[in-house]
């Protein structure tokens, strides 16, 4: 994985110090909050429903063990021992305190970490696929790209007050993992007459007006993969409004101009840059792929796995992914045990996830979009080893893709913007399904939650999903089918007038049931819902 | 009634306006209906408080309770980690929430 040179630890040092003083006048009085607020944002620093909350970057969500055992003890000396793995791939942590949050910044950049852009109208961390060279089906490994567009986004002056917050995400196989037309850059690295360019999706997005990004752009050649996307913000940070947040995204400027008239101002805009030198040495990005090689993966190792305890052979079934190295797995830990809060993970379980790491998966671990982590590179040989350390530790659940593997955003437990709580739901819904035997029979059914319409939850991409809002005080939950964040993108549905917290666990089993009487051979629940439609479903909701 | 709210500067816990000092728990706080910009402002410029604002509160069994949810989880803490609310022992105190 990349370790920082001299001028990126330089850069995130000189941060916390900046940090650390502003923090010092505001604590004194000489900064008021409207002040530092903005300060604060840019170092990841919320003020949430009980305390300040501390939004650390993962890149590509790709840690190393030392890294994960940093955020174990970041944890435990400045919060209350456990954190919140997000959406994006990062941690967050609930219950930091001002006076304190400065060291906190200086013990995450010893371990090359930060939470510069975590926040703010600016480049968020950039995401990408957390099988990333691993997984047997990608064309390269995308994360030197992720790297090299991380690295041009980082304290870039021009974009960072742009109209609104500005997430990329880029993969590198046909298999979307990242839910990649889902940000407002999707960049998928393809292969056009033997060599390798980026295709450009722009305009996608959730929140309260979710969007699939359009292809705008085929093949950008790898040695433009920066102009172009630097051409693409400066049109968004030119024409993108400024006057509502709410329509300030990306996604609604491309949905405004249209598709062509925006690809047009884009490609002008890309021509005028071809002489400005903004694209970085080619070597740089040879430079930057030499930290991405494939570990020394055994030859020959045994493609055997004894399946004799049945319980490690469905986690074995459901938890491990194909890998490109013979006798390798990827090994998907679950931090959604049954009633768990999908995405928490203490401390101490943060610990034995990095040491697993080290002994088995060359001291590499990934944060998945879907809260999860991943052990990429795990010998077939090790996995019961692995699993049983796993399983007594409350991290073996075998339900990747099931129902009872929930995306939940914090809701309104935790989040200030929420109308709803997530986190109870997803817990009595896991629970209802570990109780009824349905899971297995179900198969692969994506369920998401948002606690509000910013879509934190990525319920828009649910094959199920689950939109808590207020009404008149009370929490209620609409009912969406049919999204998906993969490579067959689409939006879910409201099925019709929201649920109670009870209601909605039952209106979930219903749903589920209709694709159980209603399926053909082979089909998961989105394919029988894009089949049969709303109708059957809703008649059994709402009769 | 309504009653203010705001955080700690240092700390950023959830605290409440009692009349003479800002406390941790809701049940100590006051109504502060007609002058809760005039405290408001006050507190804050001292710094004993970060952006204090006034809510809708009532009276349940005697003591404020916040009239919105949202207003009740922050008071309180996540539903769903009672052992980090300020009620840890109680095991109903989720009753108080809904």
């Amino acid at each position: 994985m990349y370790l920082y040179d001299q001028y990126d630890q330089r850069q995130v040092d000189a941060r916390v110090e900046e940090f650390r003083d502003q923090a010092r006048r505001r604590l004194e009085g000489k900064l008021t909050e409207d002040q530092f607020k903005p300060l604060r944002l840019m170092n990841g620093l919320y003020l949430q429903l009980h305390a300040y909350m501390l939004r650390v970057a993962i890149p590509y969500g790709t840690l190393n063990s030392r890294q994960m055992h940093a955020l174990a003890d970041i944890a435990d000396r400045y919060d209350r021992g456990y954190g919140h793995f997000t959406t994006r791939q990062n941690i967050q942590y609930n219950w930091i305190k001002l006076e304190e949050a400065a060291d906190l910044l200086a013990d995450l950049a010893k371990v090359e970490m930060h939470a510069i852009q975590t926040s703010g109208n600016c480049i968020r961390n950039i995401s990408s696929d957390h099988f990333a060279g691993a997984a047997s089906d990608e064309l390269v490994d995308p994360r030197p790209y992720a790297e090299l567009l991380r690295q041009w986004s980082s304290f870039h002056p021009e974009f960072s007050y742009l109209p609104r917050k500005f997430k990329i995400a880029v993969i590198a196989s046909d298999t979307d993992r990242a839910a990649m037309r889902l940000h407002d850059i999707g960049i998928q690295i393809v292969q056009q007459d033997g060599e390798l360019g980026a295709a450009f999706y722009v305009g996608g997005g959730m929140g309260r007006t979710p969007m699939i990004a359009p292809c705008i752009k085929d093949f950008v050649p790898l040695d433009r993969l920066v102009t172009y996307a630097e051409a693409v913000l400066r049109v968004y940070n030119r024409y993108g409004r400024r006057d509502n947040k709410y329509k300030a995204r990306i996604k609604i400027l491309v949905h405004e101009m249209g598709k062509d008239e925006f690809t047009q101002a884009v490609d002008e805009e890309f021509a005028r840059m071809l002489d400005e030198g903004i694209e970085p040495p080619f070597a740089e990005l040879e430079r930057i792929r030499t930290f991405f090689e494939d570990p020394l993966f055994e030859a020959g190792a045994s493609e055997e796995i004894d399946r004799g305890d049945p319980d490690f052979a469905l986690w074995v079934d459901r938890n491990t992914v194909a890998h490109k190295a013979p006798g390798y797995v990827s090994a998907v830990i679950s931090l959604k045990p049954v009633g768990g809060i999908p995405g928490d993970a203490t401390s101490e379980q943060m610990r034995l996830m990095a040491d697993l790491a080290k002994d088995y998966s060359f001291d590499e671990l990934r944060v998945m979009h879907t809260q999860n982590i991943v052990l990429p590179h795990v010998r077939k040989a090790d996995l019961h080893a692995l699993w049983t350390a796993l399983d007594g530790a409350g991290l073996g659940a075998p339900n990747l893709d099931t129902i009872e593997d929930i995306i939940a955003c914090p809701g309104l437990d935790y989040c200030s913007l929420a109308n709803a709580r997530s986190i109870p739901v997803a817990q009595k819904i896991s629970e209802r399904f570990a109780a009824n035997g349905k899971t297995e029979a179900l198969g692969q059914l994506k369920l998401k939650i948002s606690g509000c319409i910013n879509a934190c939850g990525h319920h828009h991409a649910g094959h199920i999903g689950i939109l808590g809002v207020d009404r008149k005080g009370v929490e209620n939950y609409q009912l969406l089918l049919g999204g998906s964040e993969a490579e067959d993108v689409s939006l879910a549905k409201i099925t019709g007038p929201g649920f109670d917290e009870a209601g909605i666990v039952d209106a979930v089993e219903t749903a589920a049931d209709v694709y159980l009487r209603e399926r053909e051979d082979g089909e998961r629940f989105l394919d029988t819902y894009r089949r049969i439609g709303m109708t059957p479903f809703k008649e059994a909701l709402y009769g | 009634m309504r009653i203010l709210t705001g955080n700690d500067l240092k700390t950023g816990a959830v605290t409440w306006w009692t009349g003479q000092d800002w406390s941790l728990h809701v049940e100590n706080a006051v109504d502060v209906t007609g002058s809760e910009d005039e405290i408001a402002r006050r507190e804050e410029s001292a710094r004993r408080v970060n952006v204090p604002y006034a809510i809708d509160a009532e009276l349940h069994e005697g003591k404020p309770r916040p009239a919105h949810i949202k207003d009740r989880v922050r008071a309180l803490g996540p539903t769903v980690r009672p052992d980090l609310t300020l009620k840890p022992a109680d095991p109903d105190i989720g009753n108080w929430v809904i």
